[in-house]
């Protein structure tokens, strides 16, 4: 008895986290594995939970009669879901691709030069970082209206593109460059362009992956701009849809949780160190 | 092209050339050093042109024109002074939202910060199997928030998984999302998704506390306590201030989850600011909506002037 609390004792932080990380590890586990529980098995263990069915909810560690069967019915039977997919797909990627477009020339400038108005206009784009959606909805709403472009993709795409937050975390990691640097090869007659393309991009590649890999975690999740600009419910990101996917067929819902969630743990993955990078970037003060 | 900048890189500096006295009359005059600069200038504009545009176009001009309206009525365009203002203060909805909101941000923006500073602190004492422990804590993160919802449901609904435990044991089962409960669902919602984020923040800002600090403290007999509360906090107040903007920031986002499980008409206790933006979007009563995101800027602005003074204060 005593030998048992001297390990407690000693071990209260490892235990006190490895409770915290189960908080985690479950609900994971839980996705996964029940993604791969048959229909009518599934069904039987939600119904009292998502249609208020008579019963109480259950959930085996693992699945009675492992199956593949929901992933072949999401896939092959499913055709909102692939639209609802795609239609993500087709919002999050022209998002990434223009943030960067934009963004890293923006985020060089503030790295690199001294211009009148820096202070203020780098001010300002803080503060927007810092505004929720709910205070700049409005004015969107005004000018995506303005230019009839409600009920588009480009609703959700065009505000987004120009998210101060991105120019934010990549002007972190190109001031960490050193201007010793882009002074040699001024001297050397390279031109600012050239500056840029050739020392810059490369040098602060890594601020430029962490800006990636969070603006997918958050685009990949976006739920108040599909809601409030698409009407049309065939506009939908995945994000959005697929609560209405576990109401309608409990079946899929699951695998279709997986798969939703599949690219977003990959990029997890392969990018965590640039997501690290990229959250303590966002915390350096100027 | 890398190695030839560096070969260079022992030379002087353009700009020490360009500030070098002109010893030999050969040096670069002002005229020059002032297009130099001027070149810069345009140069930096060049840059940040293509998002200054459009920021301005998306959000800082319109957002003077939700400025401008929030003075006007909006059916017959009169100037109307502060009265929209006096309307949405008085709007039931609204003070109830607030409420709401406020209460959740004074919850749940300390007790995340102590959670995760806590949960650092214990990190750095364990030394094995950190690296895990970072990791799982920042999954949550990535885990996309359609797909957690069903299982929240799964967990938090009156026949749900809790409650069959509860109910196991001779307890009566709580109706999580329809009670004033659903206030600390959320609340667990946020800390779960958010540990890791602000713990990645706090190891930032722990590691650049000197070493030699502790140990001259070890040295005069400060205990672990004492140590915590002399160096550690003292040391970590500009990543306490700028970890508190952060949280902040990421609490509002929680409306996701609150909305995925709840829809537009939640318990009262989870109806947040965003579902009153929302629900006059429905009703695109734009006057209202114009005065709301004003105040609501104000209100942020103010928060965040406050915690600047509080940091430098100390």
């Amino acid at each position: 008895m005593n030998y048992f609390r001297n390990f407690i004792k000693k071990n209260i932080a490892a235990l006190i986290l490895l409770l915290f990380a189960f908080l985690i590890i479950i609900p994971l586990w839980m996705v996964i594995s029940g993604s791969f529980i048959g229909k009518n098995e599934i069904t039987r263990n939600l119904a009292p939970v998502l249609s208020d069915g008579k019963g109480k909810a259950f959930w085996p560690i693992l699945p009675q009669y492992p199956t593949f069967r929901p992933y072949i019915e999401l896939l092959l039977d499913s055709p909102a879901f692939f639209a609802m997919f795609w239609n993500s797909c087709k919002q999050v990627i022209p998002i990434l691709i223009g943030q960067l477009l934009i963004g890293v020339p923006a985020a060089w400038a503030f790295a690199r030069f001294e211009f009148p108005l820096k202070k203020i206009i780098f001010t300002v784009y803080i503060t927007l970082m810092i505004m929720p959606f709910q205070v700049t909805m409005v004015s969107s709403y005004l000018v995506l209206d303005h230019l009839k472009l409600l009920d588009t993709n480009f609703a959700i795409i065009l505000p987004a593109i120009f998210a101060t937050f991105p120019v934010f975390i990549m002007m972190k990691f190109f001031s960490s460059i050193p201007a010793d640097l882009f002074e040699a090869a001024e001297i050397d007659g390279a031109n600012e362009w050239n500056i840029f393309i050739r020392i810059g991009i490369p040098l602060g590649n890594s601020g430029i992956m962490s800006a990636l890999v969070l603006g997918f975690l958050e685009q990949w999740n976006a739920i108040e701009p599909p809601l409030t600009f698409l009407d049309d419910k065939s506009n939908w990101p995945l994000s959005l849809y697929l609560p209405n996917i576990a109401t309608d067929n409990v079946g899929v819902s699951l695998a279709a949780s997986v798969i939703m969630m599949l690219p977003a743990l990959l990029i997890f993955l392969f990018g965590q160190s640039y997501l690290e990078d990229g959250i303590k970037a966002s915390g350096l003060k100027e | 092209m890398k190695v030839n900048v560096l070969s260079i890189h022992k030379n002087r500096s353009i700009e020490k050339r360009i500030h070098a006295p002109n010893s030999k009359g050969k040096g670069i005059s002002s005229k020059k050093i002032h297009h130099y600069k001027m070149k810069k200038v345009r140069t930096a504009y060049l840059f940040l042109a293509p998002s200054f545009i459009g920021v301005a176009v998306f959000v800082l001009i319109p957002f003077l024109d939700a400025f401008r309206r929030s003075f006007y009525e909006a059916m017959s365009g009169k100037f109307v002074g502060l009265k929209n203002y006096s309307i949405v203060l008085h709007n039931e909805a609204f003070l109830l939202a607030a409420k709401n909101t406020g209460k959740f941000l004074g919850i749940c923006i300390p007790l995340l910060l102590t959670i995760s500073l806590l949960f650092t602190v214990m990190l750095g004492s364990i030394k094995k199997k950190g690296e895990f422990f970072k990791t799982t804590f920042l999954i949550p993160m990535a885990i996309p928030v359609a797909s957690v919802v069903l299982l929240w449901k799964v967990f938090f609904h009156k026949s749900g998984l809790i409650n069959v435990v509860i109910t196991a044991f001779g307890g009566t089962a709580i109706d999580f999302m329809n009670t004033d409960k659903a206030f600390y669902v959320l609340v667990f919602s946020y800390i779960w998704k958010n540990t890791g984020y602000d713990m990645v923040l706090w190891l930032a800002g722990l590691s650049g506390i000197s070493v030699s600090l502790y140990e001259a403290a070890k040295m005069d007999g400060a205990g672990a306590f004492a140590r915590l509360r002399y160096i550690t906090i003292p040391e970590l107040l500009p990543t306490i201030y700028i970890t508190a903007v952060l949280s902040m920031v990421n609490s509002f986002k929680v409306f996701r989850e609150a909305y995925l499980i709840a829809g537009d008409y939640p318990h009262e206790s989870i109806y947040m600011l965003q579902h009153i933006f929302s629900n006059w979007f429905v009703s695109l009563d734009i006057q209202k909506m114009c005065t709301g995101a004003v105040i609501m800027a104000g209100v942020i602005l103010l928060f965040i002037l406050l915690l600047q003074i509080i940091d430098r204060k100390w």
